[in-house]
């Protein structure tokens, strides 16, 4: 930090370099270079199946011939299997609404706690949790599938019962599940954030006599909301797309499978039906979409915060 | 915050409520409800209030149609039936094996995943009534598949011809072509068409991660014919090295078709254009003229373009790809298999209901189906090419083989031997591929 000037004018210099028209215009190329492809989906997802199979997306220019067949087809097909994303759409909305709360709850009290209360290990238990990341979520598929199946138990003696749940049941392994994955993360994201608040504030809200549960209510978590916002984006965002936990811990049922776990079952047994996946990306996009945009205030305030912090 | 709580407790309420949580019958096997409909399950008892949960990689359409088949089997004996279809099967059905999760019954597509799984043992061994039923409906080539170290443990369910050609009868009529019967004749008929400055052969071999599985069928039903089916098993097993001089002529007997610029790749350009054609669009230059025959599976009937006619008299047809001589019929395959991880009265009985033939009967009504069960009424296939491999498959002649890389080490069938031959294809030579998919077979 010592050099401060120096590396303040290089970040200006690279700065004014990078807003010249000429930059601009990479940029611009850049992005729609980054596009195409997605546009190209966007514009196969309304072409009819047999010229989705035979021919590329830009001959829709010379021949234009536009259809909601494959739309039709993936949300409400009639058969018990192809398509119905409809209704997987709810269970996705299901797994993931949950998915996210719960560890932003539980994430809340652990980084405050953490940050702000003062117990003999706190830091071993911090640092504890924050090795937990490097943890490859794929390792703990087999352990967790026996713990919901079998329950737990030692040398014999069984600690912990089978969960035994029925088809709709599953949504509270998923639950489980995303929320034991999230939480180091969580808890290492919104610790930095609360850690750094000022002392002063806690220490007057302690002389105006207010409890633990009444500063994290009304001082620190107002405070760290741009925090929540980014974590829950990313804890959304990832829920939805996850395929693999969907998989093994909701099943491929109608009854619980997330939309991910149905998009890989639609192109058919021997993948000849893919043209149904155009449009279903598309289907299984529009929401995540939607909490983007209507959050992405907050998203980038989350980015900078964290940037300048460092 | 008080939304959050409210998740909370919405989770506890979830939990707790599972115990209690209902599951419909679909029947409590009422006496009087459609007795006419039910005699013939009448054998399988009544199982009320019982659930049987089935996990398979088919999915889709043909999903549908099973569920629709075993209905009325459901509703008479009492038994839920949850079918479960996955695209990831193999990769899955480890992972819920060791999670103390396994399903009731799943349908093994590859007969060496079932054996790993009898060996670890994991499966039930099957009911006497399911091995009676196999002797009688399927030929002992079949039952060695579902058997491991001499316990049966499964009985087939659905089969595919592998051995065919497709062609169009038109085509061949109006030229005065014969369908070959040996593979002299098929070398010869190729040399015909090519004269006629037609492409004889087209083929497609991308498939995503599965790319080049179809060449290996090529090599497979060579090495069939020509080292018999005794020296099929051993190199399945290998017992004979897979760059052995005698694998190396039957990789450049396909060579000779696949790799020679005078015979393919009709309507695609020339033989590298084969990796990059999807096996879905392969054969589809067959129906513009461009290509007179196209060797694959009988499930290709459905990759035709809507509004092709699959018959002997129609737009395209199969015949069986020949073997060196007329005296034997070696026909390669797949197929299901369906086995039990539990052993519960209601899932014996599902077992038993899925290896009778009018299981096959009842699923070949109501679409497209092949079931190499003897007992099976031909008349009720759903088209010619479905006719036709059930015709090939109960032939007393035909030497049933299945599917080499489904039997092999996952590390080749599933991996080196399909990369091996896509680099084939692009212009490796034969010796250093066979040598790198030997190279590559796991030690034990």
């Amino acid at each position: 930090m010592t050099h401060a000037s120096p590396t303040t004018s290089a970040a200006a210099r690279v700065r004014a370099r990078l807003s010249t028209r000429a930059a601009s215009l990479v940029a611009l190329l850049i992005a729609v270079l980054w596009t195409t492809p997605t546009f190209g989906l966007l514009l196969s997802s309304f072409r009819p199946k047999d010229e989705i199979k035979s021919t590329g997306w830009w001959t829709f220019f010379a021949d234009p011939n536009l259809t909601l067949e494959n739309y039709q087809e993936v949300l409400f097909g009639t058969s018990s299997s192809s398509g119905r994303l409809a209704s997987f759409l709810i269970n996705s909305i299901v797994i993931t609404i949950p998915s996210v709360l719960l560890p932003l709850a539980l994430a809340s009290f652990a980084a405050y706690g953490l940050a702000w209360l003062n117990f003999r290990g706190r830091d071993w238990i911090y640092i504890g949790i924050f090795a937990l990341q490097i943890v490859p979520l794929q390792m703990a598929l087999v352990p967790l599938l026996s713990f919901f199946s079998e329950g737990v138990s030692v040398a014999g003696i069984q600690l912990l019962p089978a969960w035994e749940l029925g088809d709709t049941g599953r949504f509270a392994q998923v639950w489980f599940a995303h929320t034991c994955f999230a939480l180091p993360f969580a808890v290492f994201l919104l610790h930095n954030f609360m850690a750094e608040l000022p002392h002063e504030l806690m220490e007057a809200a302690r002389v105006d006599g207010a409890t633990h549960g009444q500063i994290i209510r009304r001082v620190v978590l107002p405070l760290v909301a741009p925090a929540l916002a980014t974590f829950a984006i990313f804890q959304f965002l990832w829920v939805w797309n996850d395929l693999l936990v969907g998989l093994i811990f909701a099943g491929g049922t109608a009854e619980s499978a997330p939309m991910t776990v149905r998009l890989a079952q639609m192109a058919g047994t021997r993948g000849d039906e893919w043209q149904r996946l155009t449009s279903g990306a598309f289907v299984s996009v529009i929401i995540p979409l939607v909490v983007f945009l209507s959050m992405q205030r907050y998203f980038v305030r989350g980015l900078l915060a964290g940037g300048i912090k460092g | 915050m008080r939304r959050l709580a409210a998740g909370t407790i919405g989770l506890a309420l979830v939990v707790t409520g599972c115990g209690s949580s209902q599951e419909t019958p679909q029947a409590t096997g009422g006496g009087d409800a459609a007795s006419a409909e039910c005699q013939p399950y009448a054998a399988y008892g009544k199982h009320p209030n019982t659930k049987v949960t089935i996990y398979s990689p088919i999915r889709d359409k043909e999903a549908d149609l099973f569920q629709e088949n075993w209905k009325t089997f459901s509703e008479c004996t009492g038994i839920k039936i949850t079918y479960e279809g996955t695209g990831e099967f193999e990769a899955q059905i480890q992972v819920r094996v060791d999670g103390g999760n396994p399903p009731d019954l799943a349908f093994f597509p590859q007969p060496g995943l079932l054996a790993r799984f009898a060996k670890a043992g994991k499966l039930k061994p099957a009911p006497p009534e399911v091995e009676k039923l196999t002797d009688e409906g399927w030929s002992p080539d079949w039952k060695k598949y579902g058997t491991v170290d001499g316990t049966f443990y499964a009985a087939p369910l659905g089969a595919s011809v592998k051995s065919f050609v497709w062609y169009s009868p038109k085509m061949f009529q109006e030229n005065g072509w014969q369908i070959p019967k040996t593979w002299n004749e098929l070398m010869t008929l190729s040399d015909t068409i090519a004269a006629k400055g037609i492409k004889p052969w087209c083929a497609g071999i991308e498939s995503g991660d599965a790319t080049g599985w179809p060449a290996t069928d090529w090599i497979e039903d060579v090495i069939l014919r020509d080292l018999g089916p005794d020296g099929y098993d051993q190199w399945v097993e290998h017992k004979i090295p897979f760059n052995d001089p005698k694998v190396q002529a039957a990789v450049d007997k396909v060579g000779a078709i696949l790799k020679n610029d005078k015979y393919v790749n009709g309507g695609y350009g020339p033989v590298k254009s084969i990796a990059s054609t999807a096996f879905q669009e392969g054969g589809v230059p067959i129906t513009e003229g461009k290509c007179a025959m196209h060797r694959q599976a009988s499930f290709y009937a459905n990759f035709w373009p809507e509004g092709t006619k699959v018959a002997e008299d129609g737009d395209v047809f199969a015949f069986y790809l020949p073997g060196n001589d007329t005296s034997s019929k070696p026909v390669l395959g797949a197929g299901e298999f369906v086995a039990a991880f539990t052993d519960r009265p209601e899932v014996k009985a599902m077992q038993q209901y899925l290896a009778t033939a009018d299981h096959a009967n009842g699923r070949m009504k109501l679409g497209t189906y092949v079931s190499a069960n003897k007992g099976v009424d031909l008349a009720g296939a759903q088209n010619p090419i479905d006719k036709l491999s059930m015709e090939i498959l109960r032939d007393p002649q035909t030497v049933f083989r299945f599917d080499g890389s489904d039997l092999m080490p996952a590390a080749v069938g599933a991996g080196t031997f399909w990369k091996g031959m896509t680099a084939w294809i692009n212009g490796k030579d034969t010796k250093t591929v066979l040598d790198d998919i030997e190279k590559s077979w796991p030690k034990s």
